[in-house]
């Protein structure tokens, strides 16, 4: 990898999460079905049907959790194809890697005999991995909706509501929101570095650059706790956090806290 | 008219260095003051142990005649009570906004200061109209401007009401039309029963944002009087790093006098 495309990708890397992160705000704006409910209601929800998944022991089912996510993500006006590439290739990769022993290794019927190798394909083998690969599909894609229909800060504020300890709450708030100035302070010490190269420098020195860049960043962010740590205590912190839940339920978001579950529960009953 | 605070010989160092050294003062009740400083003078530092952030090493720090000591502080009521009528306003606005949206953000001081609900979103959504940002509310910090920023952190502050405000460089890094709008602002405590206190190195906003200047240098007070006795002094401002010599040519005839942004100047005769 030459030098300059080592820089430019990181830089690259850095907009792109920044980008991705306006891009799920835009999805949350938007009118669509998952938007209209409770943020505590897509929270429980969708957790829920996470758990179906998990419970879950048939693939037909498996594969119509699936399915309902995908209608959920549309009738929620999510992009099919950016949650394909976003999601589904992704966890088809690695959840993929992970199930290939499986279709060899298990023991069973041989379903397909790989010709000039003494290697089968078992059907039993086949199902293993098939149902992995969907149950951690439809899993992510189901967590993934939660987090493209809602803002941030109302997934964090429905936790709370839902009794999460506030000071895990205001970890993950804070997480969240000083991710994004560090990923702008190492974007640009990369970009003033870019600015100043001349000709490629050698693998070994990229290294070093990055581990030195590393070694900034966390000096700057220790540097950094501390100060909102003050500017905290400045306004009354006194190691407890308090916080203003804003939301209330309507009609609707019991219909669809029902739904929910019903659907949840029947697809549990269905796949045992 | 009464005091805010009484500073007696108070020293603060940072394991070492010295922030500031035996340095006195007395700040009072609807006065407004400027710190007036280079980098590295101590003003921010100053600022912190006024909001009882840091506590000098040595020497004594009163407010309206109550001594900002630890051991004052343990003292839930009076903690609660000192943490609404004193607030600071960071250099840094993005120290000062760690919630999620600019809602939250304002609405902090106040839930951490255990204010009812209806009382806490009504003075946070007037805070917020007063500082035109009602159109930000739901935005997260990370998408705000550095104007929109320094007017978060500034609403952050002005929803408690509080009777001393601690300004640390508010204008610096703004650009022109927010820095003309955060002294606009300032003007306009003038006469309030507020005292203002505002850090900075801007030596051409002085006259606009205070009635008495405090020239502080390598952790002690150089000098103190009214903005036109400070900005009259040249000698005083080169000495402590706030405006520098400046060489121009006139006709090809090269001519260097003190030089400081913001200001007119006479120029000599030819």
């Amino acid at each position: 990898m030459s030098g300059r495309t080592f820089i430019e990708s990181t830089v690259r890397g850095f907009t792109e999460a920044l980008a991705h992160a306006l891009l799920s705000e835009r999805a949350a704006g938007q009118a669509g079905l998952l938007q209209t409910f409770d943020p505590r209601v897509r929270v429980l929800g969708l957790l829920a049907l996470v758990a179906a998944v998990v419970l879950c022991r048939r693939i037909e089912v498996v594969a119509v959790l699936l399915g309902l996510a995908a209608l959920l993500a549309v009738s929620s006006r999510v992009n099919l194809a950016s949650l394909a590439k976003r999601v589904w290739l992704v966890v088809l990769g690695f959840t993929g890697l992970i199930a290939l022993p499986a279709l060899f290794l298990t023991p069973g019927e041989p379903w397909f005999t790989i010709p000039g190798l003494r290697l089968s394909i078992t059907q039993h083998g086949l199902r293993t991995a098939v149902l992995l690969v969907l149950r951690v599909e439809a899993a992510a894609t189901f967590a993934t909706l939660l987090v493209l229909c809602t803002p941030w800060n109302h997934v964090l504020k429905a936790l709370r509501s839902l009794h999460l300890p506030a000071e895990i709450v205001a970890m993950l708030a804070m997480t969240h929101r000083y991710v994004f100035l560090l990923i702008e302070t190492a974007n640009q010490m990369f970009e003033s570095r870019q600015s100043r190269m001349v000709g490629v420098l050698p693998a070994k020195e990229y290294r070093n650059m990055t581990t030195r860049t590393a070694g900034v960043l966390l000096s700057k962010s220790v540097e950094l706790s501390h100060e909102v740590y003050l500017a905290m205590i400045s306004r009354g912190f006194r190691g407890e956090i308090a916080s203003l839940s804003e939301f209330r339920m309507k009609f609707r978001d019991y219909v669809g806290l029902m739904a929910f579950f019903c659907s949840g529960a029947i697809a549990v009953w269905l796949g045992r | 008219m009464d005091r805010a605070f009484e500073l007696h010989d108070v020293h603060f160092d940072y394991e070492g260095i010295a922030a500031l050294q035996g340095l006195s003062l007395q700040v009072e009740q609807g006065e407004r003051v400027a710190l007036l400083g280079a980098n590295g003078s101590g003003k921010s530092t100053l600022l912190r142990i006024l909001n009882a952030l840091y506590f000098p090493k040595q020497g004594s720090v009163h407010f309206q005649s109550e001594p900002l000591t630890q051991r004052r502080f343990q003292d839930e009521e009076f903690l609660l009570s000192f943490r609404r009528r004193v607030a600071l306003v960071f250099q840094n606005p993005d120290v000062q906004l760690f919630n999620p949206t600019v809602f939250d953000e304002v609405a902090y001081g106040p839930l951490q200061l255990n204010w009812r609900r209806e009382e806490l979103v009504r003075r946070v959504e007037e805070t917020l109209s007063l500082m035109a940002i009602t159109h930000l509310r739901e935005r997260p910090p990370y998408r705000l401007s550095g104007g929109e920023k320094k007017r978060v952190a500034l609403a952050s502050v002005l929803v408690l009401d509080p009777e001393v405000l601690l300004l640390d460089e508010p204008t610096a890094t703004l650009d022109p039309r927010t820095q003309s709008q955060v002294i606009d602002l300032l003007q306009q405590w003038k006469g309030t029963p507020k005292t203002v206190i505002t850090a900075t190195h801007q030596v051409e906003i002085v006259e606009y944002i205070a009635d008495r200047v405090i020239v502080l240098q390598a952790g002690h007070i150089a000098a103190s009087g009214t903005p036109a006795e400070i900005l009259s002094n040249r000698d005083l401002l080169l000495s402590a790093n706030l405006i520098h010599v400046h060489r121009h040519a006139h006709g090809g005839v090269m001519h260097s006098h003190p030089h400081f942004h913001g200001h007119s100047h006479q120029e000599p005769e030819p």
